[in-house]
């Protein structure tokens, strides 16, 4: 049943109505101007008055254009022959290859039975020592990282892709510069990630609406694969684009704004995607890393803090590397008591000694007199920073794990460390400092 | 009664305007008909024939000229035997059955039964024939996990009745009838052991509110001897993410002295709520020996769920709660977090096109914070027993700003604040309690004086502190440092406490009683260091001993062994000074 109709209304930002009748919410519908085809959503009816938003933006859009009703809501393809494959924000192919159009199915599908869930208990190894070690990642975790544009944020998200223990990679690019895109392309190809991979993206030289899509089908597509038992890494970024559309809209729909311009449901938006993560019983899961990029470095600003009460902790990135202080994985005391026993107290006690080699430094940057004391922690936050911190340190979990030990020994004596003497026994290295 | 109609003529978001033409009255339920689902609805605001409904589901593929069914009946909960160890969303559908029927996801429009009315419990009247009842009088118990729990005269039957007629000592399930009731018109009506109540209006058949007076354990010691929660007194949270906020309210669902619990998971991550979900089963209250889940009842409506929904599971929790205070018993909410259900008003609000009023929350949000806080409370039902409501709610202020409208209705209407601070969190201090922005109008069982001097430190310290970080160490002169070093001496042995250690994570009453008079004699004892290096050896010695000592059971020799300890360190200290 496809309903046509060629008289537009109103065109107002990328929002146009028209009058239709029998229009569910949020059906879909084809816009056909003089130069393109466009998809469109409904996301107001009031009486026989049909608002929607048009994916490719109202450029052009005239008063005549066809508008023809799809008669179901915004639905994608679920295959194992997307995988490789670049698809856009409303789903189409955006490589040269074949448009897929078997196994439909809807996008942003009911939120999973919190009795249904498990308490999250597999790690997944990135041999990242700053992750791995300080802040594990788990199966069915959701994670942002927290950055400031020009930050690598993207780099970092791409080295979890290739390196992360799972099945499957599927990216949302929303807003993505062109570069970044070919960036992650590149990446995944040459790392051999690419035929386990499933690409949505949104340019940002493309309309911010098409945008706005690219999250549920993104999630959509990783929920049947981890029904099928695949463990799917979703890597989203940036959402701060995204919340930037749903502002856009909102504002263009009259909505009253609640903070700095955002719609009043900020929240429950990005709680929708966010909460997809889950890991199924008997099956396969889903993990979320995304991007937010906090305008100004403002972790208040409306997108990083709403975020920040939805997610199970954060990756703060700053000057190229992950802050230890900030950054949290809520979930790592699920996992860390299960990989070596000497997790948790490398992990606390080389922390907490660099945490006093900050304070050293800065003593040192006012011109106080440096103690001995203060000369070995300064030596151990260079070697912390330089071997344990920078992004380019690429090793397993074990490894890092000596290394600590290594640092340690190198820099102090074992009382010094703080760290229970029945792990020194084991632990620390034959060949010490003195 | 016949149901009505109506036609949907617009939509957006979860709010639908519907178009009626016979009785439709506020805060009525709905059935908005899409092929097989029924989405539940309810009316909040009604202008000529259009009513207003927010939809407690998702409304996509709702269209305009759709039909909605009117029920004639508010949203309403159902009260019984059964309610504990339930898992319910915020209507009360319980969420295993739906699990158990549907699988991994929440299907739209399907609607379950509260309680199973296939379980029989074993009734035992009270209550004989003749006898005069009024709503909320008990007419007899079934046992449900160890309490008795009461059936009552349902509270909506608003007349003075005389018992026609009760069944005797058997087995029933929740809908058989039990008591047949005449009223004074001589009408009968047939009761049993369950009945509905809409969830919006306060339970009040008790015969007087009392003021809350007895202290509600919570075994965390910088709530119980500084910022005390009473027996049906309100408090809240306010803390950024990651303070801790859900955390504490986990420690306090386990180990708060009181019948039972009611967790209002609303808005929040399902990992929390399944934590709790997955272990309550697996933990035994001390008090009973039985699983902690056999006083307990979960509401969960998570963030990703339906947005109207988390609006009404504060009162759907509310109002458990109520019911079960009407026994006699006590009884605490869990609301985590308000903040969540007020950006539910608000984004109803929004779509009302009402005139927002700061951060474009509703005018009326202060009013209806204050509604909900005040459905605390310790009453005298009939009997002159006591019953008492404590409702404890979590705020996520945006960006950790306490001038925020949530944070500030809330602060005017509660006896406790609990404030979670940042940087607390960031040093690992937990609980994150800010000790010198808290407060709590309730009184503690350690005593005012003591209280009052033992946080006098902490100011003073902290002013040394901030002075310190200007002039340093070096400046600062050694009594002033002996003040600072006491200051973190109580914030690290008694403020702060391990969650993850068995013994720490709570601390008995008496034990607080005994510990806090230890720490006020140290705090009051002057010592004299030779530098301030001594100084700080001693204190941090001390703060060890302290630490290990938190960790042994209080009923061990090793207690009072590792007591004699600290006192002999102190002892050298006091009688080196003697020397001097």
């Amino acid at each position: 049943m496809k309903k046509v109709y060629d008289k537009v209304l109103s065109v107002s930002g990328n929002v146009i109505s028209v009058r239709a009748e029998n229009i569910a919410y949020e059906e879909l519908a084809e816009i056909t101007t003089s130069r393109e085809k466009s998809l469109a959503q409904v996301i107001k009816l009031e009486e026989d008055l049909v608002s929607l938003q048009v994916f490719a933006g109202s450029r052009g859009i005239s008063t005549e254009d066809e508008v023809r009703f799809l008669g179901h809501p915004m639905q994608v393809s679920f295959s194992e022959n997307m995988l490789g494959r670049v698809f856009n924000g409303s789903g189409e192919p955006r490589d040269n290859g074949p448009a897929i159009a078997e196994n439909v199915i809807q996008i942003a599908g009911p939120s999973v039975n919190p009795s249904k869930r498990i308490i999250p208990r597999r790690m997944i190894r990135t041999n990242i020592p700053m992750i791995d070690v300080f802040n594990s990642l788990v199966a069915s975790q959701k994670l942002p990282i927290f950055s400031v544009s020009g930050e690598p944020y993207n780099a970092l998200l791409a080295r979890i892709a290739m390196q992360a223990e799972v099945d499957m990679i599927i990216l949302g690019g929303i807003g993505l510069k062109f570069d970044e895109y070919m960036f992650f392309k590149n990446t995944l190809e040459e790392g051999g990630a690419l035929n386990r991979s499933i690409f949505f993206i949104n340019t940002a030289s493309e309309p911010v609406v098409e945008g706005l899509m690219v999250p549920d089908l993104s999630l959509a597509v990783a929920e049947k694969f981890a029904l099928n038992g695949k463990d799917v890494l979703v890597l989203l970024t940036d959402m701060t684009n995204f919340s930037d559309a749903l502002k856009e809209i909102a504002i263009t729909m009259e909505q009253v704004p609640s903070n700095r311009g955002y719609p009043g449901d900020l929240y429950s938006q990005l709680a929708k995607r966010y909460e997809k993560a889950v890991d199924f019983e008997g099956a396969g899961s889903i993990t979320i890393l995304a991007a937010t990029t906090m305008p100004g470095d403002d972790v208040t600003h409306p997108v990083p803090d709403n975020t920040g009460y939805i997610t199970e902790g954060q990756f703060y990135l700053r000057n190229g590397r992950i802050e230890p202080f900030g950054s949290l994985s809520r979930l790592k005391q699920l996992v860390n008591d299960k990989t070596r026993k000497d997790h948790r107290a490398i992990m606390d006690g080389m922390i907490q000694l660099y945490a006093q080699y900050l304070e050293s430094e800065e003593k040192r940057a006012m011109g106080f007199q440096m103690s001995p004391w203060d000369q070995k922690l300064l030596k151990y936050g260079k070697m912390f920073e330089a071997q344990m911190m920078d992004l380019k340190v690429n090793i397993p979990l074990e490894e890092a794990l000596d290394r600590g030990w290594e640092i340690l020994a190198d820099c102090f004596t074992p009382e010094q460390t703080g760290l229970r003497s029945e792990l020194v026994k084991e632990f620390w290295p034959e060949k010490s400092e003195d | 009664m016949k149901k009505s109609l109506g036609t949907i003529s617009s939509i957006s978001g979860n709010l639908i305007t519907v178009d009626f033409n016979s009785k439709v009255s506020q805060n009525e339920v709905g059935y908005a008909i899409k092929g097989d689902e029924r989405l539940k609805s309810e009316v909040i605001r009604i202008q000529g024939n259009k009513a207003f409904m927010q939809v407690y589901e998702d409304t996509k593929g709702l269209y305009v000229g759709g039909k909605v069914e009117f029920s004639g009946e508010m949203l309403s909960v159902e009260l019984g035997p059964g309610l504990l160890k339930q898992i319910y969303d915020g209507l009360q559908n319980p969420l295993p059955e739906l699990a158990e029927e549907h699988g991994f996801f929440l299907p739209k429009g399907v609607i379950l039964e509260a309680l199973n009315p296939e379980q029989k419990w074993t009734f035992t009247p009270s209550a004989r024939k003749g006898d005069k009842v009024r709503a909320g009088h008990f007419l007899g118990s079934v046992p449900e996990s160890h309490f008795e729990h009461k059936v009552m005269v349902p509270f909506h039957l608003r007349d003075e009745y005389t018992i026609e007629k009760i069944t005797e000592k058997g087995n029933y399930t929740v809908k058989d009838h039990i008591a047949t009731l005449k009223d004074s018109q001589g009408k009968t009506h047939e009761v049993s052991m369950s009945f509905d109540w809409p969830v919006k209006l306060p339970i009040s058949i008790y015969k007087d509110k009392l003021l809350p007076k007895d202290p509600l354990v919570t075994q965390v010691r910088i709530i119980d001897t500084f910022f005390p929660v009473a027996r049906g007194g309100t408090y809240c949270i306010p803390g950024p993410f990651g303070a801790g906020k859900t955390v504490l309210q986990q420690i306090t669902s386990r180990y708060a002295d009181v019948d039972i619990v009611v967790i209002a998971a609303c808005g929040e991550r399902a990992g929390e709520i399944v934590e709790t979900m997955r272990e309550f089963p697996e933990l035994t209250d001390p008090k009973t020996g039985e699983s902690l889940m056999e006083r307990t009842i979960i509401i969960a409506n998570t963030s990703s769920m339906p947005v109207a929904a988390r609006e009404a599971s504060v009162y759907t929790a509310t109002t458990l709660g109520e019911y079960y205070r009407q026994m006699g018993l006590n009884v605490l909410l869990l609301a985590d977090s308000t903040s969540r259900w007020a950006q539910a008003m608000r984004e109803v609000s929004g779509r009302l096109e009402e005139i927002p009023g700061e951060e474009a929350f509703p005018a009326y949000l202060e009013s209806r914070i204050a509604e909900f806080y005040e459905r605390a409370g310790l009453v005298e039902i009939f009997n002159d027993e006591q019953g008492s409501l404590t409702i404890g709610g979590t705020v996520s202020p945006a960006g950790g700003n306490f001038e925020e409208p949530v944070t500030q209705g809330t602060l005017k209407v509660v006896g406790a604040f609990h404030g979670l601070s940042r940087n607390r969190a960031n040093a690992r201090r937990f609980p994150s309690i800010d000790p010198l922005d808290s407060w709590s109008k309730y009184e503690s069982f350690v005593s005012k004086d003591k209280v009052e001097f033992m946080r006098d430190f902490l100011y003073k310290g902290n002013q040394v502190h901030q002075m310190m970080m200007v002039v340093g160490e070096e400046g600062t002169s050694l009594d002033d440092f002996v003040v600072y070093l006491k200051s973190e001496f109580l914030d690290g042995v008694y403020l702060q406490q391990n969650a993850f250690d068995e013994v720490d994570a709570a601390t008995s009453p008496e034990r607080q009683k005994y510990i806090s008079e230890k720490i006020y004699e140290i705090l009051k004892t002057d010592f004299y260091f030779e530098d301030k290096e001594n100084a700080r050896d001693f204190f941090y010695d001390l703060r060890q001993k302290f630490i290990d000592w938190n960790g042994i059971r209080m009923d061990s020799d090793d207690f009072e062994k590792q007591e004699k300890q600290i006192d002999e360190t102190i002892k050298m200290v006091t009688e080196n000074e003697k020397s001097v």
